[in-house]
């Protein structure tokens, strides 16, 4: 892996274009920019084309001999298929609105990452092989040849892309170039020309379940090891269920949060809020995953992954489904499960045991996402809360990619994180809510080789939350996605130390008064709650 | 590069129409805007069709508010629509008044490093100013294809004229849409990005777009044309009685024949966005995907993992867990 620069050589970013033309300019694949790629079994076990052992940074990919035709019937193929593709490949008039949106062209200075650009990529092929301009006029349309440098710089900047939407928001005609991006990497996939960051924990998922590979005896023996801790910090002794049949609701969380901190906290959160309402709800060993990396691949796998949802909801015989805090995993449960694999008729129109608000928005669905349940049980004053407790955090709000652009998820989880919290602060307005930043490593994106590449494009979030921690100090960046948790830590130690993460119900189980807890002397991490250190001072 | 090559196709176009004209008067004025109109027509209805033939498997909006969800919060129902009323407010701020272009703001990178966010209207102003121009300038054109020529046209050159300056009246339109031209090119031109990323399509419109408002305004102010002829042939057009009078200036062939260069190759250029933003499905959906189901109409089955395949994977561990299952 290549050495990663300190910040002040990474922050040198060079926004000049090339002296050459970005169609006579091949691409450089270069360290630290891309991820590894896929591995044979990855591929094997999901039933993808051309499993193989093969390096981005190798000449040769190893490509089936007709490749080319393969990618253009898969052009066409999706040309028929998804309208946004076609209008998205006819009618960008390159005005350039999203170039300097994009996280990634703002880090890299990379032309062929400002979004237009990258779209051009395959836009350019389309002209060549689709429309009858490019077809007589070439180059002077914008058209030309697919090569395999071409396809390669496919590759790389469809991987440098992290789904965020952010353009889309910016585009006068809503070209949103997640879309272009997905079909993209649904298209490299025919050639088996996945990354092994989204094809390991694909085909993870598949197989067992979740992303991490966690098997039903670990995902309990973790999330164990969280209940001592429950204990340990409140007294109060949990015991959740799993696979368990007619409970009222089935729970699903990202995986990532039974794996790794600051995410196990998360979990902790989940657990005690739910103990505290005594709630009917069970876990899932077989769906032990919100997160869907098959959406990172194709739309094929994406559903794929997806059945469990719906499929263990009808098994255990549960009235609804509850989903934790995650990002893409809200954009593929509010966009796109229902149409995959729908209707859920055997369910019921969500309704909260606690408070009895019926979740109309969520009638077809029949999925709530669990800010949207605390917010009400918050609202109706379900809970005691001492904010307090939280008082040694000074919190701003990231608003994850996929829940703002994809969903309008906005004021549910302020809402409740202002109710836990007394020290809130915003960030500057053009880089919060739809106008939010990726944290850098969305998408499948966040692996330990392209470090480079993430603390580029998590530059502009990381700089937004520089702003909030030198002018109110702030220390504590929360939100709502496994990706933020696992990937925002690195950022803030790199770009501004001092900067911890959290999800938004650690900090509701730290404010959160529960029946029969002991006097709490910590937060969920072990920390000193405040108060506490000067209180045994005098003593 | 680009722009000089489109500049000389725009030019090239000219020289034709001027060498042409004279010679071959039916041929401008008579054939080549039957052909121009209908390769606008049949190019825009085949456009549109192929994107209607292409169905919308899953809806994708871009959700730029907050969604429709608990009574108590406040739904953005323009930015996050959660029904048809609120799509078709959206959509009529999109395109009568470029919403989303009006979001666009400057990222600048200063030292520290510290990224900044200005104001950035330019932009949008220019956007709106050419294209509302645009359609006020044809909407005074009407004037050539109606007899009598509506009040409503009237009043629209009276207004456009208020400030009541030269003889003829100067247009107000005609100065701000070359100017927003002017703008639109000197923006690509002049911004490395823009020129980094610009294509001869990008050009080649502008520049037939300024020669078009170009020969108009020269026709109008300073190369008088013969009117009266002009709407003769106009109205013969539209009547389908084609004539060619006598004493129309090549100017007027001029303007004409650019004018059919553009509309002949509109359909196969980016400025079908005209059609296309309606059916931008990031933008014409509602953000109600829980509430109403999407119907995707090529949606097939997919090999799946199983939870019974599952369950025979772990069958042991589950147990030894305390785990339920299905089969002892």
């Amino acid at each position: 892996m290549a050495k990663l620069p300190k910040p002040e050589e990474l922050a040198k970013i060079d926004y000049a274009a090339p002296k050459t033309g970005w169609m006579d300019t091949p691409v450089v694949i270069k360290e630290g920019m891309f991820c590894h790629g896929s591995k044979p079994k990855s591929l094997q076990t999901l039933d993808f084309p051309n499993p193989r052992e093969w390096r981005p940074q190798d000449v040769d990919w190893k490509l089936p001999e007709n490749w080319k035709e393969i990618l253009l019937e898969g052009i066409a193929d999706r040309l028929k298929k998804y309208r946004s593709f076609r209008l998205f490949m006819d009618i960008c008039v390159r005005c350039g609105a999203c170039a300097d949106k994009c996280h990634f062209f703002i880090g890299t200075g990379d032309p062929k990452n400002m979004p237009v650009l990258r779209a051009e990529l395959i836009r350019s092929v389309y002209r060549k092989e689709f429309t009858v301009a490019g077809k007589i006029f070439g180059k002077m349309a914008g058209a030309r040849e697919l090569t395999v440098d071409v396809l390669k710089e496919w590759w790389y900047y469809f991987f440098q892309c992290t789904e965020c939407r952010r353009c889309s928001v910016f585009c006068p005609y809503g070209i949103d170039q997640a879309e272009i991006t997905i079909i993209g990497r649904e298209l490299l996939n025919l050639l088996g020309l996945n990354i092994e960051w989204i094809a390991g924990p694909a085909a993870n998922c598949y197989m067992k379940g979740n992303h991490l590979g966690l098997e039903p005896h670990t995902i309990i023996g973790n999330l164990e090891y969280m209940l001592d801790d429950i204990e340990t910090v409140s007294g109060i002794k949990i015991k959740p269920s799993f696979n368990r049949k007619g409970a009222e609701i089935l729970f699903v969380a990202p995986s990532g949060d039974l794996f790794a901190d600051p995410g196990t906290y998360t979990a902790m959160g989940y657990l005690m809020l739910f103990q505290e309402l005594g709630l009917d709800y069970t876990w899932s060993t077989y769906a032990s995953e919100g997160g869907n990396f098959g959406f990172f691949t194709s739309n094929e796998m994406a559903k794929r992954l997806n059945s469990k949802i719906y499929a263990e909801a009808k098994r255990l015989g549960v009235k609804y489904i509850i989903g934790g805090e995650c990002g893409h995993m809200w954009r593929v449960m509010h966009q796109y499960m229902d149409t995959w694999n729908g209707p859920a008729d055997f369910l019921e129109v969500p309704k909260s045991p606690i408070t009895g608000t019926v979740f109309e928005h969520a009638k077809s669905t029949k999925m709530i996402h669990i800010a949207e349940f605390t917010a009400d049980l918050i609202r109706n004053n379900k809970l005691k809360l001492d904010p307090k407790r939280n008082d040694h955090l000074k919190v701003t709000w990231h608003d994850s990619c996929n829940t703002a652009r994809g969903m309008g998820f906005f004021d549910e989880p302020r809402f409740v994180c202002k109710s836990v919290v007394n020290n809130f602060f915003e960030m500057p307005e053009d880089t919060i809510r739809e106008k939010t930043f990726c944290c850098g490593s969305g998408s499948g994106l966040n692996a330990s080789e392209d470090m480079d590449l993430r603390m580029k494009g998590g530059l502009p979030r990381a700089n937004a939350v520089k702003y909030v921690h030198d002018h109110y100090g702030v220390n504590m960046l929360a939100n709502i996605c496994a990706i933020d948790r696992a990937s925002l830590p690195p950022l803030m130690d790199y770009w501004v130390p001092g900067v911890k993460v959290t999800g938004l119900h650690e900090l509701v189980a730290n404010a959160m008064i529960m029946t029969g807890e002991k006097e709490r002397t910590t937060d969920l991490r072990g920390e000193p709650l405040p108060g506490i250190e000067q209180k045994e001072e005098k003593a | 590069m680009k722009a000089i090559i489109s500049f000389i196709i725009v030019l090239f176009l000219v020289l034709i129409a001027y060498a042409g004209a004279s010679h071959a008067p039916y041929i401008f004025g008579v054939v080549i805007p039957y052909l121009a109109v209908l390769l606008f027509i049949g190019g825009m209805i085949y456009r549109v069709l192929l994107w209607g033939s292409s169905p919308v498997p899953f809806r994708i909006t871009t959700t730029c508010g907050q969604q429709k969800s608990l009574p108590w919060i406040k739904h953005s129902k323009l930015e996050s629509p959660f029904g048809l009323l609120g799509v078709i407010g959206r959509m009529a701020l999109e395109v009568l008044l470029f919403r989303s272009l009006f979001r666009n703001v400057k990222t600048q990178l200063q030292d520290g490093p510290k990224l900044t966010y200005g104001e950035a209207k330019w932009l949008w102003a220019a956007g709106m100013a050419f294209h509302w121009t645009f359609l006020i300038i044809l909407i005074r054109h009407m004037r050539f294809f109606l007899v009598p020529v509506p009040g409503v046209i009237h009043m629209i050159e009276g207004l456009d004229s208020f400030l009541q300056v030269g003889v003829p009246l100067l247009y107000m339109t005609d100065v701000i849409f070359l100017g927003a031209v002017l703008y639109l090119f000197l923006r690509r031109a002049g911004i490395p990005q823009m020129r980094y990323l610009s294509l001869v399509n990008d050009y080649f419109p502008l520049f037939l777009i300024f020669g078009i408002g170009l020969t108009g305004v020269l026709m109008r102010y300073f190369l008088k044309t013969d009117i009266v002829s002009v709407k003769v042939l106009t109205m013969g057009l539209v009547t389908f009685t084609p004539s060619i009078p006598q004493g129309i200036g090549v100017i007027f062939y001029i303007h004409l024949f650019l004018l059919c260069a553009l509309i002949a190759y509109f359909p196969f250029s980016k400025l079908v966005h005209m059609g296309g933003v309606f059916l931008s499905p990031t933008r014409n959906l509602a953000n109600n995907n829980r509430a109403k189901r999407h119907i995707n109409p090529w949606n097939y089955p997919v090999h799946v993992h199983t939870y019974e395949e599952y369950e025979n994977d772990f069958r042991d561990k589950m147990k030894n867990a305390g785990l339920p299952v299905e089969k002892e």
